[in-house]
């Protein structure tokens, strides 16, 4: 028998960037506001400390810091006629479990999305046409435009303290930002990183070949900066310790760094670490959330009313616990009906390693220590002749030298002995890789449900994972590849590798941990779990947060456009709902 | 790994009473599933399972004129090492059955953890050159022990119970691991991994190095634990 406990205003489950920002900004507006979180409570110190956390095996080999799947994973097939199968340890994506979430080992590559990715469907349409979308491609726009969401762009931007080079202020094209990004009303908070030697390289060889190359907006401050609640960030020293470990030196935005030392004093915020929440719990009508379920590390249940339950776990985590509670009609395949689990998508990758005559010293560099070009992203190109749909950047990250990870070896080096050794030797420090980071669309046999099989910890059963690459993406992915190599060519390097991604799609070696969509935002009811605000169409007082709103995957990482969508989320609720609880938009 | 072991036992325990008719009986591990650690000098490893190990470390990453390989930087111990802790268990995996072979892109499917697979491919491979007519793989010369791995990596040795192309990813990923972890798990000994490529350890700052373009960084190495990279100084 659960544990009831006494009520508050606002449940949130899950305790990342989402639940920072909107605990913050809704306990701002005087509610009581209580978080839950499956993990436990981490912070920069001690958790994160220099004296410890620069270890690749325990963090980045060993996934510390990581979800563990013995307690909740997934299951996966590429396709429906295949019997899923769990996936045991992490590999393609790595979701998080604690405090802070994934927003604690990001590498802080912060983006905002282009105006017309929000227009997905209408503006291939009318550029191309109807017939230029496959049959089975079920992309859709957002319910929300680029300039809806850009105050709230900028507003993340100030809390993370992003350092960059705007391209586009107000519509005036700035000299060495992004003359691409879609306008913003001021530039960032921060001026770019210091380059290293990798992005001098690509930054010259991109401007021979005719593109224009500017700084990766990143979440490393550049200098010390207090952000917008007065919480202060210190510079970065490019130690190359940011994706897969918590940042020791208070220079990488994340939740800890940039919102709980404020929040975390607050008297009307909770928050409670090892509570797994296991369902939603709905009135007799099936139309009110009335709390939820979780679970603690000694396996007791507790009950937790709440006139506002918002979710903000990790995107598939948000899309499982609908799915669980039976909230929203489940996505069917067959029929395309239903639309929770519905849309789901992630990201292409590939890479082209480069192999360089001086010494580049790969191990200093931060998690979005970049230059990237932008000509190949969204719509910013004529796709007519292509017959693709999306995109992606091309980047030079210096992200660390990590040695037993982030070595690169020519394509014709052994795997062991003593060639592997020379091969080691020869290359390790002089060697920098070019990343493309694609689109992928949504199609109609590309979704979450839950597995007939396996089981969690909890005795709930796994969300199973039915996804395959398409032709579409491998095109659009051979494209960009194509482009980053011819880029590669003009460094004049030794050699060079290319890293075309072929094939189905796997679950074992690391891509992204992009996963997007199964609840997705839109503006009816029949092809969206949320409205435009994030709120349930069944359910109006659940809001659903994260990249599992996106009806499909853009080209660019999707942190900024989710905390974008957390302070959107927030404002509406803050401005609208708390004066006429009810739903904000008609179905 | 964040949760202890007693802990997570108490949460097994826990959630079977009221749990028990949904949850099948993964929350108890048959208790000869667990690795066995070995009397004596090694934590998971017997003295043959070590230098089974050992001989083909030295192989993957020879001793050579580049300097020390796997069996100098002390990759067998750190391999040990990690057998016998929440990896060798595969303790954050999800181990619970039905147990089927999947496509290649369905990954990890074996229900043997990392330690176990270890123990049943070494007996595995002994096994199988003694039904050839071999010596032990410890006790061959260099040139035959690379004539097993080559075979063991291609799978083209078919071994009685372990599949050998996974075994081999396995060891060699592991070998990796010991010759450039950080030297406090116990292999990387001196720093013999990060001298060959020339990674200085985790020095935290390269603020006036990083737009030095070109130039050799010149700092000695170190490890989480200081100069000597294996333990603190006694004083």
């Amino acid at each position: 028998m659960a544990t009831k406990l006494p009520a508050v205003d606002v449940v949130l489950v899950g305790f990342g960037w989402t639940a920072g920002i909107l605990g913050q900004e809704l306990s701002d507006a005087g509610l009581q506001v209580v978080a839950l979180e499956r993990g436990a409570f981490r912070d920069t110190v001690p958790d994160f400390a220099t004296t410890q956390i620069q270890d690749e095996l325990r963090y980045a080999v060993r996934n510390e810091l990581f979800e563990e799947p013995e307690r909740e994973t997934l299951t996966f097939r590429n396709s429906m006629d295949q019997t899923a199968l769990p996936m045991r340890h992490l590999g393609s994506f790595k979701p998080a479990a604690g405090a802070g979430g994934a927003g604690v080992h990001w590498n802080g590559q912060n983006w905002r999305f282009l105006p017309t990715d929000f227009l997905q469907r209408t503006h291939i349409e009318q550029r191309y046409g109807k017939g230029f979308i496959p049959a089975d491609m079920t992309i859709q726009d957002w319910g929300v435009t680029y300039d809806d969401l850009e105050p709230f762009y900028d507003r993340f931007e100030y809390l993370c303290g992003i350092s960059g080079q705007a391209g586009n202020i107000n519509g005036r094209i700035h000299d060495g930002g992004n003359p691409f990004e879609g306008a913003r009303k001021r530039g960032f908070p921060l001026p770019p990183l210091k380059r290293s030697y990798g992005t001098v390289l690509f930054d010259k060889a991109a401007k021979e070949a005719g593109y224009k190359p500017f700084p990766c907006p990143a979440a490393n401050t550049s200098q010390a900066y207090k952000n917008i609640y007065g919480v202060q960030m210190g510079e970065c020293t490019y130690c190359g310790y940011c994706e897969w470990f918590g940042c020791g030196n208070y220079s990488k935005s994340s939740p800890q760094t940039t919102i709980f030392p404020v929040l975390l004093g607050k008297d009307n915020f909770k928050l409670r670490t090892h509570a797994s929440v296991t369902k939603v719990l709905l009135d007799s009508t099936g139309k009110r959330a009335t709390g939820v379920v979780y679970v603690d590390l000694q396996g007791r249940e507790y009950e937790q009313p709440a006139d506002l339950v918002i979710l903000t776990a990790f995107a598939q985590h948000n899309v499982h616990l609908l799915l669980l509670s039976g909230i929203g009609k489940p996505y069917d395949p067959r029929s395309g009906n239903g639309v929770v689990g519905r849309n789901y998508a992630y990201q292409i990758t590939s890479s082209v390693d480069v192999f360089v005559n001086d010494i580049v010293n790969p191990f200093m560099g931060a998690g979005a220590l970049g230059q990237a070009i932008d000509e190949f992203n969204g719509d910013n190109f004529d796709h007519g002749p292509q017959k693709f749909i999306g995109g992606g950047y091309i980047a030079l990250w210096t992200t660390g030298g990590r040695p037993i990870l982030q070595h690169h070896l020519p394509k014709d080096a052994p795997k062991w002995g003593s060639g592997w050794k020379k091969a080691m030797a020869d290359n390790y420090l002089r060697t920098v890789s070019i990343a493309t980071h694609g689109s992928v669309m949504s199609y109609r046999d590309a979704y979450l449900d839950l597995d007939p099989t396996y089981r969690d910890v909890y005795g709930n059963p796994l969300l199973r994972l039915t996804f395959d690459f398409h032709d579409n993406e491998h095109r659009m992915s051979k494209f960009l590849t194509d482009k980053a190599a011819g880029i590669a060519k003009a460094m004049k390097p030794r050699a060079m590798h290319v890293k075309q991604r072929d094939g189905h799609y796997t679950i074992v070696p690391y891509q992204t941990t992009h996963n997007t969509g199964g609840a997705i935002m839109g503006t009816d009811p029949r092809t969206s779990v949320v409205n435009r605000y994030l709120q349930s169409w069944d359910v109006p007082n659940l809001f659903v947060v994260g990249s599992c709103a996106f009806p499909q995957n853009a080209g660019y990482n999707p942190t900024g456009t989710v905390g974008a969508l957390a302070y959107w989320a927030a404002n509406a609720i803050r401005t609208q709902y708390l004066k006429k609880p009810g739903a904000l938009v008609s179905a | 790994m964040h949760f202890i072991p007693a802990r997570r036992r108490i949460l097994k325990a826990a959630l079977l009473p009221s749990a028990a008719s949904v949850v099948p009986l993964r929350f108890v591990r048959d208790a000869a599933a667990e690795p066995v650690s070995a009397p004596g000098q090694f934590a998971y490893f017997t003295p043959v399972e070590f230098n089974w190990v050992d001989a083909a470390v030295a192989r993957l990453i020879p001793n050579d004129d580049l300097g020390p390989g796997a069996r100098e930087a002390g990759v067998a111990t750190f391999i040990d090492r990690q057998l016998s802790g929440p990896y060798g268990r595969a303790e954050t995996w999800y181990m619970q059955g039905p147990w089927k072979e999947g496509t290649k892109e369905q990954g990890y499917q074996l229900k043997m953890t990392p330690a176990q697979l270890y123990r049943t491919a070494i007996a595995d491979v002994d096994a199988w050159c003694s039904s050839n007519g071999k010596r032990p793989f410890a006790e061959q010369d260099a040139a035959s022990q690379d004539t097993l791995l080559h075979g063991l990596e291609k799978g083209d040795i078919k071994l009685a119970r372990a599949p050998a192309k996974d075994f081999f990813q396995m060891l060699l990923q592991n070998t990796v691991e010991g010759f450039l972890a950080d030297p406090m798990y116990g292999g990387n000994r001196d720093f013999a991994g990060w001298k060959l490529i020339g990674f200085p350890g985790p020095r935290y700052n390269y603020v006036a190095e990083i737009d030095q373009y070109g130039k050799r960084y010149a700092m000695p190495t170190v490890g989480l634990l200081g100069r000597d990279g294996t333990r603190v100084k006694e004083s």
